[in-house]
């Protein structure tokens, strides 16, 4: 028997209860349904749109819920190459995103500059955001988008929610 | 995590201001405001129904759009630059990027223009020119397929999206299977292709081409007499075909006013004199015609292909020179000529003379147009790219005035446009 | 050959004002003599000779020549499926040619483009704004002393203003080079090896104040 898991269900309480600490609870709200604020900027929004239709899916995890609003979104998928001119309207957006909040550097314009390297192109959006995942390719298959997803979860999981809080209260 | 910089933003009253005074010279200052206050609304880069990161910086009478200014270069890479910084194949690959939604076709119609440089595309293979056919007709019905689903979604079918969708990731696999990426292709090379197709793609090919018709009628039954989709579409954004040959527009957002030109008939290349198909054009020039041309191209594309595959002929894919292709391995290992060849192939580039060409291409989004100018050597001196999407969308700030503002979305969906291509 | 008509009748108009039609590829060019005269020919090509379609408009830096620029027109008729180039030099002192956009609509966005790019300005035009780079960006980027990496820039208000680290990387090819060493391609500063643009310092993009 496992005892390492963070929420069980004790079928010796009556009723429909689950025991599990708030933090643990909280985390698993959050990681399941961690809606996208797709920053579709060039090719790689494609393999986006692609990862979100019909053979890929992204519902599967629970972020289906394409948000251009970033008042709704809890991740940004920056998603193509990220050019000067584009890049303060970036920031912008981040900027508005509710807390707590995420991004994914889809392919390698986003996340270094790519095969870009030119007068107008911003050398990766971290010199701007702070990424929390990267992700290879030029474009990444959907498959790498959803790997990124997943570990994007594995992260969320760990954070401690309430001590975040408190600190911040 | 990475460290971050703080960014100066310019405030939003400054902003406000800039966009005030990029409509500034509607307002003459003696002129009496008797509707009342007009309204500045800034539509993206961000905004869904833009593809992209298109900016249009509207001003409105309550409902309806009294100006319209356009703003794009959100996606300016320097294309053309870093072109001049590269030999002739080393820039392949940033072709995949300019129509990142139908990267063959870009492929085809780069190499095509180089070789028209060299002089060498009469002396393209057979084989060559068969695929390449296929390829670019693969590429265009993967372009519309997005199109009209993602038009759809625009004007607000979900369904559309994900049904077409499927099919693009038919075109995918095959693309895949074909050049070893599902959508940055990279396939041509100058003189011909990267490799053969594979064993059996031939047969997964027509299995895909059946399978598409069944999914472009069913697309049909779910627009084409949709009420919803023909009152938001039919009479909305009517492009007359005096303007639309004014303003240069090309590909279906050309023949939906009703203007036949398609370059595969006008301009014959590859062996397009030699396939049967027609070319749809529309009557009233309005967004529902121009979807209807989307969908009958797709129609006729299936049968382009259908005729490449049934003709295909046999023999190599690429032409017989080595200072153009690169020679095979076998050979480059064992014999000094080719082992030359490849190491000046590889290290120069393909000597080309000097000169300049314009090549233009029908591409799924209309005329993709390479203009080169070489002095000698192994990279352009100029490469300039004509991209269509980026002269179909200056006809925006005449169009969208007159109309309400729900139906900028609807026409917009309806250029189909690619942003990657119009900033380059 | 249907072009070959054409050209001749433009040049039967206008006279010393065109060059002969060079043909290369198949394709005609004709350089305009003096560059004030290129809208009515355009219009004449338009209206009589049926060239109703404007292709695009393009520029060309003849880096340490002079004339310093080139415009290349490319004109396509419906009818009688023929394309003309025209071509015509102005000097860096000029900088200006006057606009068709009186002839073609669309050669609005592609005139713009120039200016944004070759930084030629098209007298008549009726709103030469920069269009692919943002307003208030002192380079133009097509020009050959203007390096693949960009310049460093000091606009305020505008917050990326370094050059592009290059990072060693990408093999840069000088075009037209004088020798097979000059033209093989290696990691360097564009433009160094072939004229005496000092290249910009190449330092990476700072993180952080
Ligand atoms: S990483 Fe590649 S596919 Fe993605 S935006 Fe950049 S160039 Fe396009």
């Amino acid at each position: 028997m496992k005892t390492k898991t963070e929420i069980g269900y004790d079928s010796r309480i009556e009723g429909d209860v689950i025991c599990t600490r708030l933090d643990a609870a909280l985390n698993w709200f959050r990681k399941n349904s961690l809606w996208p604020m797709p920053m579709g900027l060039a090719c790689c929004a494609i393999e986006l749109m692609g990862t979100g239709a019909s053979r890929y899916d992204i519902s599967r995890f629970g972020a289906e819920v394409m948000r251009f609003s970033p008042r709704q979104s809890d991740v940004m998928i920056v998603a193509g190459t990220v050019t000067y001119k584009m890049a303060l309207v970036v920031k912008r957006i981040y900027d508005q995103m509710a807390e707590p909040k995420y991004v994914i550097a889809m392919g390698a314009c986003a996340s270094t500059g790519g095969m870009y390297r030119s007068y107008s192109v911003l050398q990766g959006i971290d010199h701007l955001l702070p990424v929390d995942v990267y992700v290879a390719g030029c474009p990444p298959r959907p498959e790498a988008l959803l790997d990124a997803l997943m570990r994007l979860q594995r992260k969320v999981a760990k954070e401690p929610v309430i001590a975040t809080l408190k600190k911040v209260a | 995590m990475a460290e971050t910089r703080d960014i100066q933003f310019r405030d939003v009253a400054g902003q406000a201001a800039e966009a005030a005074q990029a409509l500034a010279p509607a307002n003459d200052a003696g002129e009496v405001e008797l509707q009342g206050e007009k309204m500045v609304l800034n539509m993206g880069p961000s905004h869904p129904a833009t593809h992209g990161v298109l900016r249009i910086v509207l001003e409105l009478d309550g409902e309806i759009i009294t100006k319209a200014v356009p703003e794009v270069g959100y996606l300016h890479r320097g294309d053309e630059k870093i072109a001049e910084n590269m030999t002739y194949t080393q820039f392949i690959p940033y072709t995949d990027r300019l129509d990142y939604l139908a990267p063959l076709a870009n492929n085809v119609a780069y190499a095509l223009a180089v070789e028209k440089l060299l002089g060498i595309d009469k002396e393209l293979t057979p084989r060559c020119r068969f695929i390449r056919v296929i390829c670019v007709e693969l590429a265009r019905i993967s372009s519309h397929l997005l199109g009209v689903g993602c038009y759809a979604m625009d004007v607000g079918a979900m369904t559309v999206f994900l049904h077409t969708f499927t099919e693009r990731e038919k075109i995918h696999n095959l693309c895949e299977s074909l050049s070893g990426a599902r959508f940055t292709t990279s396939y041509t090379r100058i003189g011909g292709l990267s490799r053969d197709m594979p064993p059996g793609w031939m047969e997964a090919c027509r299995q895909f081409l059946k399978e598409v018709v069944v999914n472009i009628d069913e697309t049909e039954t779910l627009l084409t007499r949709n009420r919803i989709f023909v009152d938001r579409t039919q009479g909305v954004g009517v492009i007359s075909r005096e303007d639309a040959i004014d303003y240069g527009l090309s590909g279906p957002n050309l023949r939906g006013s009703g203007v036949e030109h398609d370059l595969r008939k006008a301009q014959p290349y590859l062996v397009y004199d030699q396939l049967d198909f027609e070319v749809p054009v529309g009557s009233t020039g309005d967004s529902y015609d121009r979807y209807l041309v989307r969908i009958e191209e797709m129609r006729q594309s299936v049968r382009i292909v259908h005729q490449c595959l049934d003709k295909m002929p046999g023999g190599p894919i690429n032409v017989a020179d080595g200072k153009v292709v690169l020679p095979p391995k076998d050979r480059v290992l064992t014999r000094m000529e080719e082992l030359i060849h490849h190491f000046l192939n590889v290290t120069q580039g393909i000597n080309v003379p000097p000169g300049q060409i314009y090549f233009g291409h029908e591409n799924p989004k209309g005329e993709l147009g390479f203009y080169i100018n070489s002095r000698g050597g192994g990279t352009p001196y100029r490469l300039k790219i004509r991209s269509p999407s980026f002269v179909n969308l200056s006809i925006l700030q005449r169009l969208l005035p007159g109309h309400m503002m729900s139906d900028t979305v609807a026409i917009l969906g309806s250029f189909d446009f690619v942003m990657g291509e119009c900033d380059r | 050959m249907r072009a070959q008509q054409l050209a001749q009748q433009l040049k039967a108009r206008f006279g010393d004002l065109l060059s002969e039609p060079a043909e290369f590829r198949g394709e005609l060019t004709m350089q305009v003599v003096d560059p004030e005269k290129i809208a009515d020919i355009c219009r004449m090509a338009k209206e009589e000779l049926k060239f109703d379609y404007l292709v695009d408009i393009t520029s060309i830096d003849n880096y340490g020549e002079d004339p310093r620029f080139s415009v290349v027109y490319h004109l396509y008729g419906y009818e009688h499926r023929a394309y003309l180039r025209l071509q015509l030099s102005v000097s860096e002192e000029t900088c200006q040619v006057p606009t068709v956009t009186t002839v073609w609509k669309t050669a609005d966005w592609h005139e713009r483009e120039i200016y944004d790019m070759m930084g030629i300005r098209f007298a008549g035009h009726p709103d030469l704004r920069r269009i692919l780079m943002w307003e208030g960006y002192p380079h133009h980027p097509l020009r050959k002393d203007f390096p693949v990496t960009g310049k460093s820039t000091s606009v305020p208000g505008i917050a990326f203003t370094e050059a592009a680290p290059l990072a060693g990387g990408p093999f840069i090819t000088v075009a037209g080079g004088k020798d097979a060493m000059a033209r093989e391609p290696r990691g360097r500063l564009p433009e160094t090896d072939s004229t005496e643009s000092k290249g910009p310092s190449q330092q990476p993009l700072s993180t952080g104040h």
